[in-house]
């Protein structure tokens, strides 16, 4: 098994006829994933990428019985975007926008309080379950199916360390992207409890980055609770305090969120801390052979 | 986006939170006009540059008599200040914020700020105000005052009141405190800041609130919503490079390294930095080309690379998703042609076509160096730069 998604599982795209819907509409299906539905507002009744366009997430539900969302609507539209799916009782909503104000992902996250929805994202590259589905923008060629479960909080850094895995022959469960914004749906301690109960995964690679806690908070949860090894990289050792690098999330704010002490939290935790990202395949191989 | 003190003040004055009477000056005369016109006897000058720690700097003075004004203001203003947060280099001081000085009783800390762990905009209030809030953290995290804000029912007067007693405040001030509060929080909302910080917030010896500084940080994702606020955008306070990259749609910081890195997405492109470190050498910036990176973006983002004086080296390292290294390559060797390339130069693709990508650039006569890992790369362009 994988988690939270596989050969079954059908997709709709919001924001489908945009540039970069439309693209990885079809890059997904390509993969073999089921893109069953796209929405857009004004455009329903047409196709895109032979896919049909409903001008609402309920209808699109209602008829093609959808039950991931990958979200493409640009930043200022995005928030009500999810907040469609989930009112739509669409269980699993990932958004790959980037730009989401603050302010809008707090009211988004007061809005799915309770609801049965799980969100992933937002800025992230999406989920991949390899040889069965890719609901993201990732390139799907460097995956291989296999048993190491991949959770990250970026997008090429994860290809990097997945490319790494695929080379020396080790295939994936399920690689996930949590996004490097600030307010997200989906942390790390999420993703680890999914991973320590799915079958398929024997090993797990946790790639963190400076600002914030998640990843101190994750340590704890492995520590408690993860009986599989642990491979982890926190990105951003060399980067200045106070300065957003590039992620909205990724600041070193009153010297919080520095990667030294997410190294020390996590190794404390029985991790295998990797410095150098180059390393993450080969630590994978050598934790696996013990 | 951050602004100066002055123009946080002007914003707080429309929100209806109490800040001392003054104004911004640009020359020394027009400072000794601002404190004439203040009818105080007392005037504060304060140096308005973007970072903190300007007071023990030398950038803010008292002016004990008009006639002080003229000489502390020839003093601060075009002098460089070196506060923690500016960096070894400096910022030079351009303009002043002269205004009344006040009777304090008591100085307080009051900040709103959005919060990531309680996905919450977090008041964070102290009656150890003046100091820096993490060195109270640090020292006594008992004297911290939290309190999370609903972001769909927004501040409540309770929780005002909550925060206020817990404090110990005089109850004279708990009326203009929970006031204060909602006006903080719609104008947190109104402009979709970040971070507003006043430190410290004084208790006058009448008993008066007043926001004796002011620190305002917006979200650069919401901006769309205010344009009103791009007037209050201050480009001296910003680096040229940087400044030149954002227009090109490019995610640059400048740092003080000697290696330029070219890189694809943020979490890389931090990554990049950290194995220049690893191997040796010392990074010059922060460069994220982004997901859709064209010709055009590659050869801008090499110009200003190059546009370093320090830079000594340069390294590519592109993992083609959606963007192609081909298409990466053929910007590399675009840019070459236009740029004179001076420094050696490291090159690793890997991703989507990256097989072509590297065999264009080996049918090409451009002097560079192919690596095919991260590490692998990140060792050559240190020999290369060491060497």
């Amino acid at each position: 098994m994988s988690v939270l998604v596989n050969k079954d599982t059908r997709v709709l795209v919001q924001g489908i006829t945009g540039k970069e819907g439309s693209f990885h509409a079809a890059a997904c299906k390509a993969y073999g994933t089921q893109v069953v539905a796209g929405v857009t507002p004004g455009k329903g009744g047409e196709e895109c990428e032979g896919i049909p366009v409903f001008n609402t997430v309920e209808a699109a539900v209602v008829q093609t019985n959808a039950d991931v969302a990958l979200i493409f609507v640009p930043p200022p539209f995005a928030a009500d975007a999810i907040m469609e799916s989930a009112q739509a009782g669409v269980p699993l909503i990932i958004c790959i926008t980037e730009g989401i104000p603050v302010l809008d992902m707090m009211r988004v996250k007061r809005f799915l309080a309770g609801k049965p929805v799980r969100l992933i994202g937002p800025n992230c590259p999406g989920i991949i379950t390899p040889g069965e589905c890719k609901i993201g923008i990732m390139p799907g060629f460097i995956h291989k199916k296999g048993s190491v479960g991949v959770v990250s909080r970026s997008g090429t850094l994860t290809y990097e360390a997945v490319w790494q895995l695929t080379e020396l022959g080790l295939g994936q469960s399920t690689c996930i992207g949590i996004g490097g914004d600030p307010v997200n749906g989906t942390h790390f301690v999420d993703v680890l409890e999914l991973f320590e109960k799915d079958g398929q995964t024997e090993a797990i690679v946790l790639i963190g980055e400076i600002g914030g806690d998640a990843e101190e908070t994750a340590a704890a949860y492995i520590k408690a609770h993860v009986s599989k090894p642990v491979v982890a990289f926190i990105a951003g050792m060399t980067a200045p305090p106070g300065r957003r690098m590039g992620h909205a999330g990724a600041i070193i704010s009153g010297g919080k969120g520095t990667a030294a002490d997410k190294m020390t939290a996590l190794e404390a935790a029985g991790v295998t801390v990797v410095k150098n990202p180059a390393l993450i395949g080969e630590a994978i191989a050598k934790r696996l052979k013990k | 986006m951050n602004i100066h003190e002055y123009q946080a003040k002007a914003l707080f004055a429309k929100y209806q939170i109490p800040v001392p009477k003054g104004s911004v000056a640009f020359s020394k005369e027009e400072a000794v006009s601002v404190a004439e016109s203040l009818g105080s006897p007392v005037a504060v000058v304060k140096a308005q540059i973007h970072a903190g720690g300007r007071g023990k700097a030398g950038g803010v003075k008292l002016a004990k008599g008009k006639s002080e004004v003229l000489p502390i203001a020839d003093e601060i203003l075009g002098k460089i200040l070196v506060t923690p947060q500016t960096g070894p280099e400096g910022k030079e001081v351009k303009k002043l914020l002269v205004e009344e000085g006040l009777d304090i009783k008591k100085e307080l800390y009051l900040s709103l700020v959005a919060d990531r762990g309680t996905a919450s905009v977090a008041i964070i209030a102290s009656t150890e105000g003046g100091m820096e809030i993490e060195e109270v953290a640090e020292t006594h995290p008992e004297k911290i005052i939290r309190e999370s804000i609903d972001p769909v029912f927004g501040f409540q007067a309770y929780q005002g009141r909550a925060v206020a007693f817990k404090m110990g405040l005089p109850k004279e001030v708990i009326g203009q405190w929970v006031k204060l509060l909602a006006n903080l929080y719609r104008l947190f909302v109104d402009k979709s800041a970040t971070q507003i910080e006043i430190n410290p917030l004084i208790i006058t010896g009448d008993l008066r609130l007043v926001a004796l500084d002011a620190k305002v940080g917006f979200d650069d994702n919401a901006l769309f919503r205010s344009p009103d606020l791009s007037e209050l955008r201050d480009l001296d306070e910003e680096d040229p490079l940087e400044t030149r990259a954002a227009q090109h749609g490019l995610n640059y910081i400048k740092l003080d390294g000697t290696i330029g890195c070219m890189v694809n997405g943020a979490g890389l492109a931090m990554s990049t930095m950290d194995v220049i470190k690893l191997a040796g050498g010392e990074p010059a910036n922060f460069l994220d080309v982004g997901g859709g990176a064209s010709k055009e973006t590659v050869k801008q983002a090499f110009q200003i690379l190059l546009d370093d004086p320090n830079v000594k080296g340069v390294f590519v390292n592109i993992f083609g998703g959606i963007v192609r290294c081909e298409r990466i390559a053929g910007g590399i060797l675009d840019a070459a042609k236009e740029v004179a390339l001076t420094v050696p130069l490291v090159v690793r693709l890997q991703g989507t076509n990256a097989e072509e990508a590297r065999q264009l650039l080996a049918a090409s006569d451009l002097k560079l160096t192919v690596a095919d890992t991260l590490w692998d790369g990140a060792q050559k362009i240190v020999a290369e730069v060491g060497k």
